[in-house]
């Protein structure tokens, strides 16, 4: 359906990412974000901060990182769309309500604007370093959804992927900015609210007896259900039965984790998305996420210049990886490379899917700037060769 | 006792019911907890307390951390939330602000409540954040094997300090205080009609409303201690308590096997952080603002 037009400042303007994100939240429906403040993400609850008020939404700095995380679940069970917003350090501390928010299937968004680490490392300078964490920052087994954008017009339209995606299906998902998308100042379009597509809750309507919370449907996704109902609900994060009352067995476990993990792997062809630029008979293909897929195209656009084929494969869904078209494209692409800012982290997703199959190649980089274009640019040049 | 007299008796135990069944779950028992703690005492007081407040049940949720008392959630037939270690309070915050229709309710343990979620116990007072906190102290962590908590007093005996506790005890009432609750009130799990009355007055008051009772763990903390059974707790509660409402909470810590003073000791009346969110921002903003219902 389409947005609530009351928070939507549709228009085009000129501001950062992080901004970007608070309006796409907004729009998506989001009313309730807990945050503490932490470089470089901080703009984002600024702006929250600032809006909340003149929408009626509630904006509450916690103590923590571990408050924030976990206030927004608090409040989803109350009926909000929320949200929390952090960086590396504080991102670490919400690790264990990541879990929690898996576990107990509550549907809410994660930001992580990341910075270079690791501990406080880079706190003003960019880094992609977060991006296992992500994935298998909380203990225990259990799927989320991460989506990378490359620019504040991503930051905004990924926002409300993000809410949409929790949504559908019931699950955390995580919005990997990185400082310089978070930073950067450009053109963002804000749509008329009627042209916003938003997912709203799905809640469950029929009579008390016949209520399973944690009763997945078709796709493995259960209904939802908000305290004060009259439904008397049971949310733990041991594990639970259907009902969600604990069972202490390898039996409910078995059924219910994985469940967690198959909701996203089994629908991973739904929830996968990604941007191809001359992929289709390509003899490399960049692989690349973030500011990094930015930084990259001057280096492809080189190297085409030279005679070379090169695509361009950019993920906007990190998790779920794109494992089918990888392993589809190892069998005819002579090298993948991979730049990011870190020392190899989605390059592991990219080697696994080829297994073996032709080459891939890294380019890394620590953290505290972007890649020279020169440094893919070498590598393109050179992963053919011998 | 002739047959007749006998079968009729088993008769009256079958036809028998719980008097607070309609508000527990009675699909989940039996409990987990031991022979004499006092855990199931306190959830009966406040299944009585919850009768009495005439509040309506199905806009009562309980949220419960991590522990042995974290487990009350679980039983009670409310919207019911079993958390994470330590932090009930930040997700009954972020509950109660999402819909401020609800009545809240915190129901966690003393290692829980005051060690691991101490910061969040103490900026939900600060900010006035209108929940109910009911924290059962039983002076050690129960769940994990009776290991040393803020609450064990000094000289006591637990399985982290084997040659007995060293570290100052948490005076939990003068924490609460300080830090802002409106209703500060102390029992024991002896005490059952003044903690079910003291719960239905933390129940019906606005703000950051908190009740601790102090509950035996015989299993962990009495044997460990030699202080006898669960009995044997009741018995100390019973003659070493003394009701002193108003007491000056500086004055109310708690030693091993010392006095015990129970009673009323804050009951004060302070705008909630949603009314002063709502007051603050129509006096900043005027028709800009966008009262915040929930």
């Amino acid at each position: 359906m389409a947005a609530d037009p009351k928070g939507i400042q549709s228009g085009a303007y000129f501001i950062d990412g992080d901004h970007a994100c608070a309006e796409g939240a907004i729009a998506a429906g989001c009313r309730f974000v807990a945050g503490y403040p932490i470089t470089p993400s901080t703009e984002v609850v600024e702006r929250i901060a600032e809006r909340f008020p003149l929408i009626g939404g509630m904006f509450i700095q916690m103590e923590d990182e571990i408050a924030s995380s976990i206030a927004i679940q608090g409040a989803v069970w109350g009926g909000k769309k929320a949200m929390t917003v952090t960086s590396g350090p504080g991102f670490s501390l919400m690790m264990e309500h990541i879990g929690l928010a898996a576990m107990t299937e509550t549907p809410c968004v994660f930001v992580d604007v990341q910075r270079g680490g690791p501990s406080t490392g880079l706190p003003t300078l960019p880094g992609q370093a977060d991006m296992m964490q992500a994935r298998w920052g909380s203990h225990g087994d259990y799927g989320i959804i991460a989506l990378c954008p490359n620019s504040p017009q991503e930051s905004f339209d990924l926002a409300i992927k993000a809410f949409n995606l929790a949504e559908t299906y019931r699950v955390p998902v995580l919005l990997m900015l990185d400082e310089c998308v978070g930073h950067m100042t450009e053109r963002v379009v804000i749509p008329p609210a009627e042209e916003i597509e938003v997912v709203e809750r799905k809640y469950f309507a029929g009579p008390r007896e016949e209520l399973l919370l944690f009763q997945p449907d078709s796709r493995g996704v259960p209904p939802m259900v908000k305290a004060g109902d009259g439904y008397n609900i049971h949310v733990t994060g041991l594990t639970h039965d259907e009902r969600g009352y604990p069972v202490m067995t390898p039996a409910a476990q078995e059924k219910l984790v994985r469940r967690l993990v198959d909701k996203i792997r089994l629908n991973a062809d739904a929830i996968v998305e990604t941007r191809e630029d001359g992929v289709e008979g390509a003899d490399i293909v960049v692989v690349s996420f973030g500011i990094t897929s930015r930084v990259a195209i001057p280096a492809i656009e080189r190297a085409r210049a030279e005679g070379m084929k090169v695509g361009h494969l950019r993920l906007i869904t990190a998790w779920p990886f794109p494992a089918k078209r990888i392993r589809e494209l190892s069998s005819r692409v002579g090298c993948f490379v991979v730049p990011e800012i870190n020392y190899g982290q989605m390059v592991r997703e990219v080697e696994r899917c080829v297994a073996g199959r032709t080459k891939v190649e890294r380019v890394s980089h620590g953290g505290g700037s972007v890649h020279d274009p020169k440094d893919i640019y070498a590598k393109l040049a050179g992963c053919l060769k011998g | 006792m002739t047959a007749m007299t006998e079968e009729s008796t088993i008769q009256d135990l079958e036809t028998l019911v719980n008097p607070v069944e309609d508000f527990l779950r009675m699909e989940r028992m039996p409990h987990i907890w031991c022979p004499g703690c006092g855990i199931g005492t306190t959830v009966n007081c406040f299944a009585h307390a919850l009768e009495a407040s005439g509040l309506d049940l199905q806009k009562v949720a309980i949220v419960s951390g991590i522990g042995c008392t974290g487990r009350v959630s679980g039983y009670m037939k409310l919207d019911s939330f079993h958390t994470t270690h330590g932090r009930a309070i930040p997700f009954a915050t972020g509950l109660k602000l999402a819909n401020p229709e609800l009545k809240v309710v915190v129901y966690s343990g003393d290692g829980d409540l005051t060690a691991i979620g101490g910061n969040h116990f103490i900026h939900a007072a600060r900010r006035n954040v209108n929940l109910t906190v009911i924290l059962i102290n039983n002076f050690i962590y129960g769940m994990t094997g009776g290991q040393v908590a803020p609450t064990t007093p000094i000289g006591a005996t637990a399985s982290t300090t084997p040659y007995g506790n060293y570290e100052q005890t948490f005076n939990l009432p003068y924490l609460a205080e300080s830090c802002g609750a409106v209703y500060v009130a102390r029992w024991t799990s002896y005490h059952v009609r003044h903690t079910a009355k003291a719960m239905k007055d933390a129940l019906l008051k606005d703000g950051f409303s908190f009740v601790e009772i102090l509950s035996p763990c015989p299993t962990l903390f009495s044997r460990r201690n030699k202080l006898g059974d669960g009995l044997d707790q009741m018995k100390y509660y019973k003659e070493s308590s003394e009701i002193k409402n108003d007491a000056n909470t500086k004055d109310v810590g708690l030693t091993l096997q010392g006095k015990i003073i129970c009673g009323t000791f804050v009951n004060t009346n302070k705008p909630t952080y949603l009314q002063t969110y709502n007051e603050f921002m129509t006096k900043k903003l005027g028709d800009r603002f966008t009262p915040y219902k929930g």
